[in-house]
Formats: C-alpha cells, structure tokens, sequence
C-alpha cells in the first residue's frame, strides 16, 4: 500500500517537474530562436537599408547585396522556424499575438515578400530605371521589418488588451504608442548599425571604408534611442511593476557591450565592434523574454487573462516530441550554417562573380 | 461577405497562388541535381550552360516560393486563430519540424549552390543541389503530414474542446498521408519533367543552334514526365479507393452522385447538372468504372450524397453536409483528364524519339513547349478538389470551418489584407513571369555579358 503510493506520488511528481520545465525550456527554445533571427537578419536587414548609401554605383550595389547574397535567406528561415514552433509549442500565444497583431504583421509579410523579390529580381534586367525601384524596394522591405517588430516589443513589454478568452480586443492603433514607437526606432538604429559593422568586415575595401565612416554617423543616434527605450521601460513596461525573472547583469552588459561599439571602432580589429553589438542584441533579446517570463502576452485588462508558458503551451506530450526532434536537428542546421559562414568567410571583391 | 468567407477567398488565393511555384521547385531541382551529376561527367561546356540557364529559371521560380510561403506560415494566427488554438498542439508540430528540418535544409544549401561554385568542389557543389532537391521533398512530406491530420485526424484525443496530440507516429502513420504524399511528390515531378521538357521543346524547335545542346535535358525532362504522370494516376487511383473509406462524401460530392447507386456504378466523363435541385440532365457515363476506382471491382455500392448527408447527420449532429458538387465535381475531372494528357504527350514523345523522328513533327514539339501548364492546372485542381471537398470540415469530423476563424479580427482588416495580398501577388506574378519568358527567350548564353563585371570596380550607372 504504502509502497504503491510512493510510487504514484513520485510519478505525479515526475509528471508535475515534467509540466513546468517542458514549457520553460520550449519558451527558452523561441527566445533562442528570436535570438537567431534578430542577430543573423539583423545586419541583413541593416546592409539592406544601407544599400543605396554603401553603393552609389550599379556595381557597388550589387557588391553589398552579394555580402548577404549567400546567406539572407538561410537567416530568414530563422523567423519561419520561430513562428512555426510557437505555434507546436504555445499554439494560444500564435493565435493571439498573431491575429492580435494583424494589421502590423500583413504590413511586415508585404515587406518580406517585397524584399525577397527585390532581392532575386534587381539585377535581372540593366535598365538603370529598373534597378533603382528594386533598391528602393529592397530599403523598403529592409526597414519595415525592424519597425513593425520594435512595436511589437514594446507592446509585448508593456502589455496589451487580451480577454477572458484569450482574444485580443484592442484596436490596431492601440499598438501605435510612444513607447512603441521608440522601441521601433532602437531597433531599426540597431540593425542599420549592425549592417554597418558587418559591411565594414565583409564589403570590398572601398565600400567598407565608407561603411565605417556612416557607422560613425548612425552610432549615436542608436545609442541614443536603444537608452531612451530602456529609460522609459522603467516607465512604461510592465515588467518594472512586476518582474518576470530578475534578468540580473545581462541588460546592463548589453548596454555596456554597446558602448564598447564605439571604442572597437576606431581599433584595427573591426570584427569586435560587429560581434560586440551583436552581443548587445543577443542579450537584449534575452533580456526582454526574461522580463516577460513566465507569461508570453501580458493583458492590461486583467493579470489574470494573461497568457502564460502554462495556459498557452500544447500538451507535456506534444513538447516531449518536439523536443527530440529540435536536439537532434538544431545542431546540424547550426552546423551547416557555419560551415556556409566559414565557405563563405572572405570579403566580397570586385572580381567575383555575382548572382544578384 | 462574412468574415469567414473572406478568410477562405483569402486562403485559397494565397495559397494555390503558393502552389504555382511549389511543384516547379520540388520537380525542377531534382532535374537540375541530375543535370549537374550529368554535367560533371560529360564535362562540355555546353552542358554547364545549359545547366547554368536551367538554374536561372529555377532561381526565378524559387524566390517567389519562398516569400509565398513565409506568408502561409503566419496566415493561420492571423485568420484562422481559433482553428489555431484547437489544433496547434497536433498540427503545428509537423509545421515547425518543416521549418526545422526542410527550410533550412533548402534555403541554405541553394545559397552555397548559387554562390558556390568557385569555393566548392565539384562534386561538393552537385551535392548541394542534391541536398536542395531532399530538402524541398522533406518540406512537401511535413507539410502534407500536417495537412492529412486535417483530412483524417489521427493520433490525438479531445480535451477540452482542444486536440492534444497523443501518438506522433500515428500522424506519421496517417493511412492519408500515405496517399497524399507520394501523389503530390510524383504530382510534382511530372510538373519538373514538363517544366524542362517545354523549355527544352521551345530551344528544340524555334532556336536550331541549341538543338543538340537540348535534347538531353529534353530527354530526361520527358523520361521523368512519363514516369511521374502514369505513376500519379496509379497513386490517383489508390487515393479514391481510401477516399471511400475516409471521406465517401467528397468521392460523392466529386461524381455528383445525388442517390447510392446500383450495383454497378458508372463513372460520368461528363455531365451536366442543377447543384440545388440535384437534378441531372445529361451524363456520359463509363460503365463500371466508378465501381474500379472505388474498389478495383467490377461491382460496388457508392453511397450517394443525401444517403450520406442522412448518415453524417445521425453522426454529427444536425447541419449540412454538402460540399460545393460543383466544384469538387469538376475539379476532379480536370485532373483526371489533365493527368491522362500529359501521360499520352510524354509517352508520344518518348515513342518519337526512339524512332528517331521528332523533329519530323514540330506540331508536337510546339504543343510541348506549352506543356508545362496541363500539371499546374492539373495540381490546383487536386487541391482545389481535396480541400472544397473536405467542406464545411475545416479539421474532418472535428471543426467546421465556420468555427476556425479569428474571432477578434474585424472584418475590415481580412478585407485589406484580401485586397492587398492579392494585388501584391498579382504584380508580382506579373514581373515573374516576363522575367522567366524574358530568361528563356535570352537563351542559356545571355548572362555572360554582364556576369563578369569589369576589373576595375568602379562602374557608373548605365
Ligand atoms: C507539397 C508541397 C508544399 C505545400 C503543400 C506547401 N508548401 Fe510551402 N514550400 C514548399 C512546399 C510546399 C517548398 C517546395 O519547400 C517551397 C516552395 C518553393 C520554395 O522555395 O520552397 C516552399 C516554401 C515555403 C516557405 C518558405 C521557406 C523558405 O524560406 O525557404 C514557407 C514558410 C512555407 N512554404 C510554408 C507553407 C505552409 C504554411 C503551407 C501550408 C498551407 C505550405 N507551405 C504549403
Ligand atoms: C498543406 C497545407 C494546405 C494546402 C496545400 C491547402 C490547399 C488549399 C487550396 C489549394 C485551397 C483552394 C480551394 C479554393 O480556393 O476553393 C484551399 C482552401 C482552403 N483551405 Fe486549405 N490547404 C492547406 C491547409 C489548410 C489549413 C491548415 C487550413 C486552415 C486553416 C485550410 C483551410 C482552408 C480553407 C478554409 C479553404 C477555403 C475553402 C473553400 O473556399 O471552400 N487549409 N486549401
Ligand atoms: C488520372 C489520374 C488522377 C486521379 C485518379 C487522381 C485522384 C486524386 C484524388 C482522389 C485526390 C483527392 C484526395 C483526397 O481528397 O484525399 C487527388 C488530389 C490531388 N491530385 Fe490527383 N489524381 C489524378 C491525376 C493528378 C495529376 C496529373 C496531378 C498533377 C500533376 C494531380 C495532383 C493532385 C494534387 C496536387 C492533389 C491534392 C493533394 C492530395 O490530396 O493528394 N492529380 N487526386
């Protein structure tokens, strides 16, 4: 008698430890995958906007797109997979923030499409006309991107209307908010800067040259609006009422990490300055699903409508599944992705031939 | 409009729109990984151009895929929320192993195929496109795996008014998907075969100095064509005998069978009828055959659409249960009729080559050099069949599609997001499709010119 409770009162405990470190390590899994996608298209997106600035000729042009030219669309695999698991992992934090958020995001699939297209059409054809209204497209769909998911931090940060039944109730223009609208101008400065460091390392050495002086140029403007965004979530974000999980020293060395950008820069090492604002997106990442944890959408209306890693997550089962199979497969793409870095290591020169 | 019905206008644009390019990827990238192995053999520079040109296309056709595809990804958060929640625990997982294990597996490796042809060996580099070629046939297996579990749900069990997945073999084991995807695959071969067989038939005829360097990929295009169509009415075939089984009211609803039939059931090539009133005023029937495709017997019942709106009733409470017969009905024959076509144009062309005639008959080489269109129609009407035909269900047995949408999206924001996607897409085909004529009318020696930029770098804008 004895013996057989003990057993079941092991396993209930073994299914209980099971029920809440699953949904942790899958939220940590998203927030690994959101970690990827913001480093790795981050100065895709930056050398994106920076293409009629870094290039002034055709030629030039086709230079800096052939920096990412191999890679981007690997790295955008990055935001499939990330939205492809939320919805396996916390199939109710799909559905809300992905209908909540409809506007915005049609708005950020337009840009992506337009993007990708640009990017495979632009110099398919040598009308100069042609080309410039690719580029343009190409800036568009670069910038856009960074805007919509810089609102969609801020409001994730602060919290949003969500209901009883998990819906969100408020109007597209309640995502518009000053906040917001800062947190999407850090991160455009962001990646513009990112884009900058990495056209710096990887650009032929006339077009890195000037790469490096526009770095200069955008270096203050992001360092200004990245601590204006963390100064008012003091202010704004739900998490200085109530922390989710003391995210301890990582924002501060993400901003510290920043300020070391400008100080790498002048240094004949330029890949630290890239790999030190990459530190700082990686870990301001990290820091905000850490202020939101354990909650994934904080509702303004009750705390208790909140969705949380438990009451938006799929069945111990589902995430056991998934589980395998994202350990046995994540480190191969990891792999190979490197490897593509590595096959891919040299700067772009004039005399390659290109693609794109 | 209701919003539901704006939601699925939306869905089904997008996604057939999807499906145009989808089948070119899958079948154009096994050709090209045995061009390339054919290449690195034969060694002639000819072959490398016309690979090279082959590539282009592909890489055309590939980009459009891929930004159709990020948007199918989020469309159902965003319109079909509540669908969403019911089924994401069984339904995304197969979604999110794609991504996991496909996508990357193809967007990386078509970039070092791309790029990488100075930085790999050869035999490194044809690996690539091999892996490309794997990894966009892995894509259509997660992809159909997930839509099987909306034909046939298996593997799970209701909480809650909530799926909860219970048996992930059983969703790999989907008796569905073991229909599905092996006619969706060879679907999407016989489109590969016949997209490089009507380039090729285009240089065969109308470009006499490309003549020998085409009738390699002319041939392989047609040997792969023949193969994949015989083989898709095969697997078309199988995957009525379940559909029977699985779904008798779409196999009713796709032979407007209004009342069970006789013993002997005959299979209508054509027929003209009142959806509302069930009425038939004309048919040609084939007699028997329906009883073949059923259960590969000369006799057998098939049970008609108001005995199964009956049953389906007493099953699942009261509604109503008909999809829309005329469009299942006549998608279904366009397939089947497309299929038989491109069977009887490829296996023609094999029988001419071997006779060493081809070129005696340019009124076939013209027909081939249009061919490629017979599987993409061929391809929409099957999903157009399988999917209207799985109406009012959007999960079989389990949701109505009614019920899936997002609840909070006004229906303003679906009737932009309508508007605004299609229009995208439609500029967008546009553009694609000048470029792909444009590429192809350019021949496989157009890039040369301005592939190699100039040594000095410093070019001004023309
Ligand atoms: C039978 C095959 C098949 C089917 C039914 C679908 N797709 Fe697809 N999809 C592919 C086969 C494919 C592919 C062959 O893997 C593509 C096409 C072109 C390409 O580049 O990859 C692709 C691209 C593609 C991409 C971009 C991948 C990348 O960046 O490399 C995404 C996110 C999706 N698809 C998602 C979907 C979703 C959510 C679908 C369901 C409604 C869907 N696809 C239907
Ligand atoms: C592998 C994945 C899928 C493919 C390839 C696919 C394919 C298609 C196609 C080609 C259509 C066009 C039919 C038409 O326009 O009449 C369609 C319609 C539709 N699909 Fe799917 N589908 C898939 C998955 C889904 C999913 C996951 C949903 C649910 C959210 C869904 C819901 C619908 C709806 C509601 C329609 C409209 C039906 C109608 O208009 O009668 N499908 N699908
Ligand atoms: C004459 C031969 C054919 C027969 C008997 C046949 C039969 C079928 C059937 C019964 C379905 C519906 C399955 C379901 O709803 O579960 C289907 C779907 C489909 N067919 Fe065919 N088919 C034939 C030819 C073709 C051809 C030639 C193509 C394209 C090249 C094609 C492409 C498709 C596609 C893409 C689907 C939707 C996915 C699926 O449910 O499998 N079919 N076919």
């Amino acid at each position: 008698m004895t013996v057989l409770s003990s057993r079941t009162r092991r396993s209930t405990i073994a299914k209980e430890g099971l029920l809440t470190t699953l949904p942790t390590l899958w939220f940590s899994l998203i927030a690994v995958l959101f970690v990827g996608y913001f480093f790795l298209e981050g100065f895709d997106y930056g050398v994106g906007m920076l293409v009629p600035w870094v290039g002034r000729t055709d030629q030039e042009r086709r230079a800096v797109i052939a920096t990412i030219g191999p890679v981007w669309d690997a790295n955008e695999v990055w935001l499939i997979t990330a939205a492809g698991a939320l919805f396996a992992a916390f199939p109710n934090w799909y559905a809300t923030l992905f209908s909540g958020f409809y506007l915005p995001l049609a708005v950020l699939l337009a840009a992506l499409i337009l993007r990708g297209v640009a990017l495979e059409f632009r110099s398919k054809d040598e009308r100069p006309s042609w080309r410039t209204r690719w580029d343009l497209a190409i800036v568009i769909g670069s910038a856009v991107p960074p805007i919509i998911w810089g609102l969609a931090m801020g409001n994730l940060l602060h919290g949003v209307p969500i209901d009883q039944s998990m819906d969100y109730v408020g109007h597209a223009a309640t995502l518009l908010n000053p906040y917001a609208i800062v947190g999407a101008l850090a991160t455009v400065s962001l990646f513009l800067l990112h884009g900058a460091l990495y056209l710096d390392l990887k650009a032929p050495p006339e077009l890195s040259e000037r790469a490096h002086r526009i770095a200069y140029r955008i270096g203050p403007w992001t360092t200004l609006f990245y601590f204006l965004f963390v100064f008012l979530s003091y202010f704004y974000a739900h998490f200085a009422h109530k922390l989710g999980l003391d995210p301890g020293p990582i924002p501060v060395l993400a901003g510290t990490s920043m300020i070391a950008v400008r100080f790498l820069l002048p240094g004949r090492h330029r890949a630290w300055a890239f790999f030190a604002l990459g530190l700082t997106i990686i870990l301001s990442t990290i820091s905000v699903f850490l202020a939101l944890y354990p909650r994934v959408m904080i509702s303004t209306l009750n705390p208790r409508w909140s969705l949380t890693i438990w009451n938006a997550s799929s069945n111990p089962y589902s995430l056991r599944v998934m589980t395998i199979v994202a350990v046995t497969v994540l480190p191969i793409v990891l792999a190979y992705q490197a490897w593509t870095y590595w096959i891919f290591r040299q700067r772009v020169s004039f005399q390659d031939t290109w693609h794109y | 409009m209701t919003r539901v019905g704006l939601a699925r206008l939306q869905f089904g644009t997008m996604t057939i729109y999807h499906f145009l390019f989808v089948p070119i990827t899958i079948g154009t990238a096994f050709l090209l990984a045995i061009l390339e192995t054919r290449y690195w053999r034969t060694q002639q520079s000819s072959d490398r151009k016309v690979l090279d040109f082959f590539g282009r296309l592909f890489l055309i056709n590939f980009a459009v895929g891929v930004v159709t595809g990020i948007l199918q990804e989020f469309q159902f958060g965003m319109n079909w929320a509540t669908y969403s929640r019911f089924v994401g625990d069984v339904f995304g997982a197969p979604l999110a192993v794609e991504a996991l294990a496909a996508f990357f597996l193809e967007s990386t490796f078509i970039g070092l195929w791309i790029f990488g042809w100075d930085r790999l060996s050869p035999r490194m580099h044809t690996w690539t496109m091999w892996l490309v070629a794997i990894g966009t046939s892995l894509s259509a297996f997660w992809i159909l795996t997930a839509n099987s579990f909306m034909q046939e749900p298996v593997g799970y069990r209701l909480v809650h008014h909530h799926a909860e997945m219970t048996n992930f073999f059983a969703l790999l084991g989907n008796p569905q998907l073991w229909v599905e995807f092996p006619h969706v695959e060879l679907a999407a071969l016989t489109t590969g075969g016949f997209f490089v067989a009507s380039v090729s038939a285009y240089f065969l005829i109308n470009q006499e100095e490309y003549r020998s360097w085409f009738q390699a990929p002319f041939h392989i295009g047609l040997v792969v064509a023949a193969a994949g169509s015989i083989l898709v009415i095969v697997l078309g075939h199988e995957q009525a005998q379940h559909l029977i089984v699985a779904q008798p009211m779409k196999m009713a609803a796709s032979e407007a069978l209004w009342h069970t039939s006789g013993l002997h059931a005959a299979w209508s090539i054509i027929s003209l009828f009142n959806p509302v009133t069930h009425h038939t005023w004309f048919s040609l029937p084939i007699p028997d055959m329906l009883s073949i495709l059923a259960y590969n017997r000369l006799t057998g019942r098939v049970l008609g659409i108001s005995a199964l709106q009956h049953l389906y009733q007493r099953r699942y409470g009261p509604g109503y249960y008909v999809p829309p017969v005329f469009v299942t009905y006549w998608s279904f024959r366009l397939m089947i009729f497309l299929g038989f076509l491109m069977a009887a144009l490829s296996i023609w062309g094999l029988w001419l080559s071997r006779q060493g005639t081809l070129f005696d008959h340019p009124a076939y080489l013209r027909w081939m050099s249009w061919s490629v269109i017979f599987p993409l129609v061929a391809n929409i009407m099957g999903w157009v069949m399988t999917e209207v035909g799985r109406q009012p269900w959007i999960v079989f047995g389990l949701e109505k599609t009614a019920n899936g949408v997002s609840p909070t999206v006004p229906i303003g924001s679906v009737a932009t997001t309508d508007i605004g996607f299609t229009l995208l897409y439609l500029v967008m085909g546009i553009f694609e499709l000048r470029l792909m004529l444009k590429y192809i009318r350019l021949g496989p020696e157009a890039e040369e010119a301005y592939r190699s930029p100039p040594h000095d770098g410093i070019v001004e804008p023309h």
